[in-house]
């Protein structure tokens, strides 16, 4: 009982996890039509980006705290600077063109992590406020990843209020819809996607932030995480926020039941999972179907 | 037109064939490997150029036939010309199986699913040690005697590569290449012609993975070994930047991309290992100034 229950943690917090970046990309991709292979990249510069920021100011004192936002706001900063000098002008042309603009950084950025912080493996420690275990009754379980929950939950509920409850939460939503009335009703549409996807990429720096110190920060996580994600919102739909969420909970879910019963192979019982949707429902559980 | 075409390509198959009279080593091997990605990137255009489908994903029917090759002729000892073969049978196999999942939902469902499938057959390559070595690869893949010499490897290299861009090209330009550009341009109309679009996409998907693990088999024979960076994303990578710097909406301009990023790695390597970063910088380039490729850059100056 007790490590199953350690076990539907471990499945939850790694979830929680994976919709935090799951969520932009697919936010992102609502708005924009684009889909962003940058994402995991933004990811893991939050997490380095955090790993410099504490290296400096240290853990204590809320240092982590300032580290995890600034890795936020580096990360909104940057994708803003480059939907305005290149995505931007890729808008108009073939899909094919943005893909693979996404692509490009994930390479160039992939070998400027390289650069700036070298191959090795690299970890954050917990930060003092939230080191240790927590009694929970059934197991003591550390209290970094219950954090890790609580955060992947406010964060679902707080997009989705934003999305169905403002102002700018029904200017996305009209965009997902048509660009051209949203702009000939006097929004400025520009500006819509230029938030979205700053916005989106500092989700995705902060998650990477505040996963760091329960995972290491290594070359090809960036890979590693885009493909979940992809996996995610394949299983549920792209597009759809609750998608996303049902998407990253199963995978944490299964991948934590797959590290029990097949060590080592769990990632194919992810990838089963993918082709059981795919084969049933190939526009995934909570998307829509082609040209509907 | 197109018969002018050929004979200049039979002009430089001719013209490569008297390349080992040159003597030297170091000329065969690079134009070896020319051959070889040359192949590769063709193979991968098929998706791109005809049929519009970007695969990030395809180095893993590269890695597919390299490693089927190496494990036949290594550790079963089966002859070079049944185990190639085979190597193919089998990478058409799975190209069809990954294939008929990753055609069920087009354009970026279709980009995201090849590059999750390159990355699972990378983590199965890595992990199933007893099979394939995991992270060591597989050593000492030895060429039968008769192909044994760098000069003899390229002969044998531009034999296969010649017949095999010659059935690529009869593929492109049949009743099937036509059809993967109207599934291409409308998806929807194609369907209301008649076309079984998704099956269409599918034959597409395959020959291309079966072309793809052709190169990956002669790669595994060139290098006398194979590793896991064959099937990584990377390697995928850099056979899109081939097509893509070549010229996508052109036959020809793949091969022209896998020449010129070949070359270019054998000076770039030399000097730095930021590799992936200048293949992102010409990438960039690419789509912002000359978004139709070298071959995009050539027809226009033609024009002028």
């Amino acid at each position: 009982m007790m490590y199953a229950t350690i076990q539907f943690l471990n499945g939850l917090s790694y979830g929680l996890s994976l919709f935090l970046v799951a969520a932009g990309l697919s936010i992102i991709f609502g708005v924009l039509r684009v889909l962003n292979f940058a994402h995991g990249t933004f990811y893991m510069l939050g997490g380095y980006i955090a790993y410099e920021a504490v290296s400096h100011i240290g853990l204590s004192d809320g240092g982590f705290w300032i580290a995890v936002a600034l890795s936020g706001l580096v990360l909104a900063v940057l994708a803003a600077i480059i939907e305005r000098l290149m995505l931007r002008k890729l808008y108009g042309r073939d899909e094919v063109y943005q893909l693979l603009f996404t692509f490009a950084l994930v390479l160039l950025f992939s070998d400027v992590i390289r650069g700036l912080w070298g191959t090795q493996v690299l970890s954050i420690s917990f930060p003092p406020e939230l080191s240790g275990a927590q009694d929970l009754g059934l197991a003591y379980y550390p209290r970094y990843r219950l954090f890790l929950c609580l955060v992947g939950i406010v964060v679902a509920i707080g997009v989705w209020f934003v999305f169905q409850r403002t102002r700018w939460g029904r200017i996305i939503r009209a965009a997902t819809q048509d660009r051209e009335i949203l702009g000939a009703l006097g929004i400025n549409v520009p500006l819509v996607y230029l938030v979205v996807f700053s916005a989106g990429a500092a989700l995705a720096g902060i998650g990477g932030a505040l996963a760091a110190p329960a995972l290491a920060l290594k070359p090809g996580m960036d890979t590693e995480i885009i493909v979940e994600c992809f996996i995610v919102v394949i299983i549920g739909g792209l597009g759809s926020l609750w998608g996303a969420f049902i998407g990253a909970i199963l995978i944490g879910q299964l991948r934590s039941i797959g590290l029990y019963f097949v060590p080592e192979w769990e990632i194919v019982l992810v990838y089963l999972l993918m082709i059981a949707v795919l084969a049933f429902r190939p526009w995934g559980l909570l998307g829509k179907r082609e040209g509907e | 037109m197109p018969h002018s075409r050929l004979l200049l390509g039979a002009g430089i198959v001719g013209l490569l064939a008297l390349l080992p009279l040159s003597g030297s080593t170091y000329l065969m091997y690079l134009s070896t490997q020319v051959l070889i990605f040359v192949l590769f990137a063709t193979s991968l255009n098929i998706l791109i150029g005809y049929a519009g489908l970007v695969s990030f994903g395809h180095a893993a029917f590269f890695a597919i036939g390299g490693y089927g090759c190496a494990i036949l002729l290594r550790t079963y000892e089966i002859p070079l010309l049944l185990a190639m073969p085979a190597a193919l049978v089998m990478t058409a196999i799975l190209s069809a199986l990954i294939g008929s999942l990753c055609v069920r939902l087009t354009s970026y469902y279709f980009s995201m699913l090849t590059l999750a499938f390159g990355q699972l057959i990378w983590a199965v390559v890595f992990k199933w040690r007893s099979m394939t070595g995991g992270d060591d690869g597989l050593l000492r893949v030895d060429s039968p005697s008769w192909i044994d010499t760098p000069a003899s490897f390229f002969i044998f290299t531009l034999l296969v590569v010649t017949l095999a861009m010659l059935a690529l090209w009869i593929v492109a330009h049949s009743p099937l290449g036509r059809t993967l550009m109207a599934i291409r341009e409308n998806q929807v109309r194609a369907g209301f012609l008649g076309v079984h679009t998704r099956r269409v996409q599918l034959v597409a998907f395959t020959i291309a993975g079966t072309f793809a693990g052709l190169a990956g088999a002669l790669f595994a024979l060139f290098n006398r070994s194979i590793f896991p960076d064959s099937a990584w994303w990377l390697q995928s990578a850099e056979v899109l930047i081939m097509v893509v710097l070549g010229g996508m909406n052109s036959f020809f301009g793949p091969m022209v991309g896998a020449l010129t990023l070949i070359v270019l790695s054998r000076f770039t390597l030399e000097v730095t290992d930021y590799w992936p970063g200048l293949l992102a910088i010409i990438l960039l380039a690419t789509l912002f100034f000359f978004p139709n490729g070298i071959a995009g850059l050539l027809k226009a100056k033609g024009k002028r």
